[in-house]
């Protein structure tokens, strides 16, 4: 980990109608793919897109409320915070998104937690 | 806004499983206070004898620690009975002189301990037999002296026998009919008990009518009718329960035997619930707690506001919990007019069985020395099977149905501790057993939630359930249908009939319609929605992608490194060059990394990426495949041997039959995989009779067969009928498959739904009413129209193309 902090880089996703409601899709990165996920409410989330568990695809779980249920071995994560919910222990990092006029931005620095 | 109070008299197993499962439900609707008349938080009642036994210590009975209570900001009064309810104020009193307002009132204050009105009754050492303090009082007698009578030859009575026995005290067990638990036994079950504990040293007076108690400071013997007597230092009765309806009397409450209540638990006052032994339920009290339990989950869905929770009754079962001592009852255990019994009588070996059937049903059953079956009959009874197809072996248990592999429900009591019971997650016996007595567990759910055994792939559900009835003994019962998930309390039959009830065309419609607790459902119960909506409304409803898992989303199968597997459908198993080259050549040009031979006669290409999907998918469809269907709950494969087109043995043309199965049923969803063969003479290469539908050519024609199963748990299909021509096949087929599709709950398999609802039932359906046969085909060749669209060829050219994609690429 280095010293300094970087200034997060914004990266354009485009529309937020591109992502399926209660979908998600991905961000493919060299430093590991990044699923962007929607909720019914329109709230969008990024985590990156490998499980804790056994690296299962993320983006490819089927979504619900606030969480994701990964494909592989249905282990639940919060969308939020990366965290496997109990009694399974685990985290997916997660990235800063926001939504301006209707496009989704992420940043590829990880959030703080 | 101030919360309402709830306030619950009575902290034993009932009224405090009512409180956890409103927890549940509710978690912050009400300020709750219990008061309890004993002094300890709530403890396991049930387990009392092996208590007295010596076998278990207080400590270990315990469900809720004070701690307990405090996190969850309940209230507890222990030691301090209430004495007063005032209806119009709304208010109770208790013995030290508390006075609580309520705005919802629970009632659960069990039952006592009829004492035989005989003089002497009220000396010291004549006690019941019922709580904690009883407990202690007869380990302290048992240390003075030596001499003990129980009066009551019931299930009570025998435990509370077989415990002072333990501790060392002289016992005579005094019963006055001929029979010892005659409420759950037949004479012949009840002799070889007899027998039986009479070698552990039991002394038993059958026939005799207790007159008196006699004795000066404290009971010295005990006198009978007929003039003779026995001396005894302790007296324990236990001749039976009486509802604690004395609260609820001076409250003016309707009272019969116990507090009168609706199938809603409510009692006359629409302010007070009640519940456990204190009630009275369409004329009938309960003693056993696998109804309370029952009872609780209805009384907590209406404290929450829900509304919808019914109780109807319970049929119940036993267990003598003496150790050594193996014995089962349930239900009608007696037989009578329009009953059958099959018996089975073994008195060198000590095993007596009998099964009461009536109406092709099992009516009750009583098991004796070996009891291993039990859950498993008792699970017939409250499903109504159909047992006419299995009546031969029916007496010998599930293990001998032609259910080989793990056999589950039939090893539990045999295994030892450190045998593996999970063997997804590694769990063992020992462990199961220990989390179910010092954590208080009753229920799957809490064995899957502490243990993680049977959490997984579920095949040693079987298992789990029967250690939890030989731990619990009478106090298990298998629920007799499961909530959906946890997201509902109503099981899968009831979401689905009110989907057709109620015309629901979509996710949305049926969460708002029952109330779901999550707004979006989650991943168990969304694709079984999904599911549902379609087998009812075909035309009208819009399959939900985004409820579905990913292989049918994507139209193909997620391996365990995110790349995808690919099996182009090959009908029947029956292929040409041609094909193999355009399969061939798509595996070179998206240089698949393995191609393989599937167990179902088709060619899995493995290791593409989902960018690839709808370019291979070009490829294959322009060569005229189409999906194989390998990832879904749908059909998949038919396969077939050479048959009379080249085989020596063949009778008829099977690959024909196959793929002409096949070409009509391909592309239909089924509640779980659904596999088909079709062998061309009875030696069955095609191994037609491990399948969900089967069929083996005859000389004269076909015969069919259903429910079989070759995966964790082996099962041989049950024959079906024999019929004679090709279109005949195809017409029980699709009408077997249209059964199994509006009436097996998701992910049931045919062979489990098979054994649920009974061959006979499925032969009524589909052999005996053809009129009813005809109907289900019609059904089926209707929803096939909409379902033969093939959803590679629709995605290779375009549809759903923002699911093989990504947003962007970046390099960062």
């Amino acid at each position: 980990m280095s010293a300094v902090m970087p200034e997060p880089t914004w990266v354009a996703l485009g529309p937020i109608d591109s992502i399926p409601r209660l979908g998600a899709r991905v961000l493919r990165r060299d430093g590991g793919d990044i699923a962007i996920f929607r909720t019914t409410d329109d709230q969008v989330f990024a985590l990156l897109n490998r499980c804790p568990h056994k690296g299962g695809p993320l983006s490819e779980g089927i979504v619900y409320g606030r969480t994701v249920a990964c494909p592989l071995h249905n282990w639940c994560l919060d969308l939020a915070t990366g965290q496997a919910k109990a009694p399974d222990e685990g985290c997916a990092p997660s990235f800063p998104v926001r939504v301006e006029d209707g496009h989704v931005l992420v940043s590829l620095t990880p959030g703080a937690d | 806004m101030q919360k309402e109070k709830l306030v619950l008299i009575g902290n034993g197993m009932a009224g405090m499983r009512t409180i956890e499962e409103l927890l549940r439900l509710e978690p912050a609707l009400y300020d709750i206070t219990v008061f309890g008349a004993e002094p300890h938080p709530n403890y396991n009642r049930i387990l009392l004898s092996p208590v007295l036994s010596g076998e278990k210590t207080i400590d270990e009975i315990m469900l809720n620690t004070r701690a307990w209570y405090d996190e969850h900001g309940i209230t507890l009064h222990t030691g301090d009975p209430v004495t007063d309810i005032d209806r119009k104020r709304r208010i109770v009193k208790s013995r030290s002189g508390r006075e609580l307002p309520y705005d919802r009132l629970l009632l659960a204050t069990g039952s006592y301990p009829f004492m035989v009105p005989v003089p002497g009754v009220d000396l010291p050492g004549v006690m019941g037999y019922r709580d904690i303090a009883d407990v202690d009082a007869m380990i302290a007698a048992a240390r003075a002296h030596q001499q003990a009578v129980v009066i009551g030859g019931g299930l009570l009575g025998l435990e509370a026998a077989y415990g002072l026995q333990q501790q060392g005290m002289d016992v005579t067990v005094v019963h006055l009919l001929d029979t010892l638990m005659e409420r759950q036994l037949d004479k012949p079950a009840a002799a070889l008990l007899q027998a039986s504990l009479e070698s552990r040293g039991l002394r038993f007076l059958m026939q005799a009518q207790t007159a008196a108690i006699e004795g000066t400071d404290r009971v010295e013997r005990v006198r009978f009718k007929d003039g003779s007597a026995v001396p005894a230092d302790l007296v324990v009765m236990a001749v039976g329960i009486r509802p604690n309806i004395a609260l609820a009397q001076a409250a003016g409450l309707y009272c019969e035997r116990g507090i009168v209540v609706d199938d809603t638990m409510l009692t006359y006052d629409p302010r007070i619930y009640a519940i456990g032994e204190c009630v009275q339920h369409r004329g009938q009290c309960y003693g056993l707690v696998a109804p309370l339990f029952e009872q609780a989950k209805v009384c907590a869905n209406h404290l929450a506001r829900l509304g919808y929770g019914r109780y109807q009754g319970s049929v119940t079962s036993t267990k003598l919990k003496v150790t050594g001592i193996d014995l089962f009852s349930a239900g009608n255990y007696q037989g009578g007019e329009g009953c059958e019994e099959i018996l089975f009588q073994d008195p060198g070996a000590g095993v007596y069985k009998k099964l009461v059937i009536r109406d092709n049903k099992l009516d009750g059953a009583v098991l004796y020395g070996d009891t291993i079956d039990g859950a498993w009959f008792f699970q017939l009874m409250r499903q109504g099977t159909d047992i006419s197809g299995l009546r031969e072996n029916l007496l010998f248990g599930q293990a001998h149905l032609g259910d080989a592999g793990h056999g589950g429900q039939t090893q539990a009591a045999a295994m030892s501790d450190d045998m593996q019971v999970c063997d997804c997650n590694g769990v063992c016996k020992g462990e199961i057993v220990r989390a179910i007595t010092s954590k208080g567990l009753f229920t799957l759910d809490d064995v899957k939630l502490h243990t993680k055994a049977a959490a997984s792939c579920g095949s040693c559900t079987g298992l789990v359930e029967q250690l939890l009835a030989s731990t619990l003994g009478s106090d298990y019962s298998a629920p007799e249908a499961k909530p959906l998930c946890k997201c509902t309390d109503y099981t899968h039959d009831q979401v689905r009939a009110a989907i057709r009830e109620q015309h629901l065309t979509s996710i949305g419609a049926v969460l708002q319609a029952l109330d779901w607790r999550e707004p979006d459902g989650c991943h168990v119960c969304r694709p079984a929605l999904n599911y549902y909506l379609l087998s009812a409304w075909p035309n009208e409803t819009r399959d939900d992608g985004q409820s579905r898992f990913i292989n049918e989303r994507a139209h193909a199968n997620i391996q365990k490194d995110g790349t995808y597997s690919v099996i182009p459908r090959i009908f029947g198993g029956e292929t040409s060059p041609q094909q193999l080259r355009a399969i061939a050549d798509a595996a070179d040009k998206y240089q698949v990394r393995t191609v393989k031979i599937t167990g179902g006669q088709r060619i899995d290409l493995l290791g593409l990426t989902k960018e690839q999907l709808p370019h291979i998918w070009k490829d294959l469809t322009d060569a005229g495949f189409v999906s194989g269907h390998a990832y879904g709950k749908a059909l998949r494969t038919v396969k077939t041997c050479v048959g009379s087109e080249w085989c020596r043995f063949g009778v008829q043309n099977s690959t024909k039959m196959g793929i002409e199965l096949e070409e009509l049923t391909w592309g239909s969803w089924t509640p779980h995989k659904f596999k088909m063969a079709v062998s061309g003479c009875p030696r069955n290469c095609a191994e037609a009779t491990i399948k969900d539908f089967g069929v083996v050519a005859i000389e004269s024609g076909w015969e069919l067969h259903v429910g079989g199963n070759g995966g964790v748990k082996v099962r041989a299909t049950d024959v079906l009928c024999r019929v004679e021509t090709p279109e005949q096949v195809k017409e029980y087929c699709g009408a077997f498959m249209q059964v199994y599709r509006e009436e097996a709950r998701y992910l049931e398999r045919t062979a489990p739904w098979v054994e649920r609802v009974g061959i006979a039932y499925v032969k009524k359906r589909v052999v005996e009413d053809e009129v009813g046969r005809k109907a289900l085909y019609k059904r089926f060749l209707e929803s096939q129209k909409l379902a033969q669209v093939d959803p590679w060829k629709e995605r290779a050219t375009g549809a759903e193309a923002h699911e093989f994609t990504s947003l962007r690429q970046v390099n960062a």
